[in-house]
């Protein structure tokens, strides 16, 4: 990156390599950078020994040694010459210098501001929304499972146990999945797949949920009910288990979380192997050298040095699929009903918002809308500074995990 | 003792069988969801996608124009709109704020990030829309601009981060002023990772379709007015993907091809662009 960067500047500082670059080589003696203010300190004359207040070139000049080093500090900022032409011009510039600094400053701790206030103002907001629901049924409502919005019921726990329901099963099926392969990628397979392998996970990534709800609609939802089927016939009266009661749609529980299990996937996947690769050389060899083989080394030598990073990459993984609309809107079938079946179909947060915010029968319905949107969004903070600052610790007793992004 | 080594050997080996057998099973998503994409969407993309516009069901033909332009000029202003502020507040937090302030704001950042995009499809609702009295494509772009700055930010503050001190101490040891260090030094040299990042929030947002339900609402004629509802192409997607007609299924899979090839088309530019610069530095 240095040597282009190099030409790029406008001044000229191509020739000073940093690590000859006397002010690098000084400032550790000097005790400061700062140039030395004229008339400071009873120096002797910079120009002695270089000839002329020149640029410093860095590999060129002697440098004496350290003691002595010090004399040639002024050398970098020569004393104003004493020529009075020059010396408006260059007050000039420096006054226009501060003033752009500041103005620079001011424009972009603006922007940074603005940022701040961005989470501020979206918790005020969705406070403010909700306040007439709340005003008008309470906060207890949240917990009453009836939701009938034409008849002025709004109770949200139908959407919470969808939203809690389908999540469990994606991130049950994600995190081993996840974790199983950041291993595989780490641990056993060779640099050339295990690149191929994350590229194809980081590219599931980036496909946006409404295509894999599109997908979901035409090719998982009728494999799901397939599946669905096979066990309503399977001969050891399977479907009489309460996970696997129900009629069998293909749409419901199940296909959410199979589809939210695909979207956390790639995050829980990069952030484990982030915290993989982050153990130590040594823990792997201490482990060899007591004679382990290379499954009891990853068991016991390298997965507990990483568990911690692991469960934050769960949290933060949780926090996202949380918030997922369109793709569990798309294959949940969107019935408000608490049923311990996967084969049921149900509703969740983000899915009734979705649904319902532009059909809302009245102010109040919209308020109770957005009241669970509230949810939602204190969900998702909740669990991302929980996970964070767990990380930003990990990171500083053990120097860990660096991947949470 | 030999028959415990025996032991340990078929456990090991089995166990490693099972991280690879987990390593293939994550990768089928996308293998069969880009299998499927291609089979239903290659029947269905031709010129007309991009060059009419929909037509009632029960008719056949028509195509996404609409929901292609929408999709661009929503995407587009809200990119005017966020990527200066995000670089902008991502050069404060590296160039002048004090470590304190900076990773309180990229914590900030981090939480931000991780907000589901339909609250902020509130948040756009309540803040826009409700004063309008009317959905809008600007809704849109708000909703979007909100969703994509604390991205913008995280990326452009990792890249500024990677641009080494000494290179600002050489800046300041020459006099320049703090603002030609930070634009001239700073911001120059992570110049191609700020534009891939750019470039990939700007796909990332270009598929968000929960905040579009209720800001930019979907409009089934061509609107190039910023105040009126817009059709965008996730929106239209999802309408047509959840209705009874087949021919409105075949123009979903038509704009989900277009959409795919969109998004990987932008994050094979920004791997190019991150190549062709380290090439050159190499060269």
């Amino acid at each position: 990156m240095r040597p282009s960067f190099h030409e790029e500047i406008p001044m000229d500082v191509s020739s000073t390599e940093t690590p000859d670059h006397p002010v690098a080589g000084l400032a550790p003696h000097s005790g400061s950078a700062q140039r030395p203010r004229p008339g400071s300190a009873p120096l002797p004359s910079p120009r002695a020994p270089l000839g002329g207040p020149v640029r410093p070139s860095g590999p060129t000049d002697e440098q004496p040694g350290t003691a002595e080093a010090l004399p040639a500090l002024p050398m970098i900022a020569p004393e104003p010459e004493p020529d009075p032409d020059a010396l408006p011009e260059d007050r000039y510039h420096r006054s226009t210098g501060r003033v752009a600094d500041q103005l620079f400053r001011l424009g972009t701790g603006t922007c940074a501001a603005m940022v701040a206030a961005l989470i501020l103002v979206v918790i005020l907001f969705m406070v403010k929304g909700s306040i007439p629901a709340f005003k008008d049924h309470g906060l207890g409502a949240i917990l009453s499972p009836a939701w009938d919005p034409t008849n002025q019921k709004y109770g949200a726990l139908t959407f919470l146990f969808g939203t809690a329901y389908t999540s469990l099963i994606g991130m049950a099926i994600a995190l081993p999945l996840g974790v199983l392969t950041a291993v595989a990628l780490v641990e056993i397979l060779p640099k050339g797949p295990a690149k191929a392998i994350s590229l194809a996970v980081e590219l599931l990534a980036a496909i946006p949920s409404v295509l894999l709800g599109l997908w979901g609609i035409f090719e998982l939802v009728p494999l799901v009910r397939r599946f669905e089927i096979s066990i309503y016939k399977s001969p050891f009266g399977l479907r009489r288990l309460p996970i696997f009661g129900g009629a069998p749609l293909g749409v419901g529980f199940l296909a959410a979380g199979l589809l939210l299990a695909i979207m956390a996937l790639p995050f829980i996947l990069s952030v484990t192997r982030e915290v993989l690769l982050q153990v130590p050389r040594s823990q792997r060899e201490a482990a060899y050298a007591l004679g382990a083989t290379r499954w009891q080394a990853i068991r016991r030598f390298i997965l507990p040095y990483s568990w911690k990073g692991i469960f934050g990459a769960g949290l933060l993984g949780l926090a996202r699929v949380l918030g997922e609309t369109m793709a569990v809107t798309m294959v949940i079938g969107n019935t408000p009903q608490i049923k311990a079946s996967l084969f049921a179909s149900g509703y969740t947060l983000a899915s009734v918002i979705a649904n319902e915010f532009t059909e809302a029968p009245s102010d109040l319905a919209i308020s109770a809308l957005i009241s669970l949107g509230l949810i939602l969004l204190l969900l998702s903070v909740t669990l991302n500074a929980a996970a964070r600052i767990m990380l930003f610790y990990l990171n500083r007793s053990q120097g860990v995990p660096q991947g949470a992004k | 003792m030999n028959r415990s080594h025996q032991w340990r050997k078929i456990q090991g080996r089995s166990m490693e069988a099972v991280c690879l057998l987990a390593a293939v099973l994550a990768v089928i998503p996308l293998f069969a969801f880009l299998w499927h994409l291609v089979a239903m969407g290659a029947g269905a993309f031709s010129m007309a996608l991009f060059t009419k516009l929909p037509l009632p069901p029960g008719e056949l033909g028509g195509g996404l124009r609409n929901a292609i332009f929408g999709s661009l000029l929503v995407v587009g202003t809200a990119t005017v709109v966020g990527i200066p502020i995000g670089i902008g507040a991502a050069v404060f937090m590296t160039e002048f704020a004090r470590p304190a302030t900076t990773s309180l704001l990229r914590f900030a950042c981090d939480v931000l990030s991780g907000v589901p995009s339909i609250v902020m499809g509130l948040l756009a609702y309540q803040v826009v829309v409700r004063p309008m009295h009317h959905f809008s494509a600007i809704s849109g772009s708000v909703a979007l601009a909100f969703i994509m700055l604390p991205v913008v930010v995280i990326t452009t503050q990792e890249m500024l981060r990677l641009v080494p001190h000494s290179l600002r101490e050489a800046g300041h040891a020459l006099g320049i002023p703090a603002w030609r260090i930070a634009s001239s030094i700073s911001l120059r040299a992570a110049a191609p990772g700020i534009l891939t990042g750019a470039i990939l929030s700007m796909s990332r947002i270009a598929g968000e379709t929960a905040p579009m339900l209720f800001t930019s609402f979907g409009n089934p004629f061509m609107s190039t007015d910023p105040r009126a509802p817009i059709a965008t192409l996730p929106h239209t997607i999802f309408t047509y993907a959840i209705s009874p007609y087949d021919d409105w299924h075949r123009l979903a899979w038509g704009g989900a091809l277009i959409l795919v090839l969109g998004i990987l088309g932008a994050t094979l530019l920004s791997r190019c662009i991150l190549w062709w610069h380290q090439r050159s530095l190499h060269s």
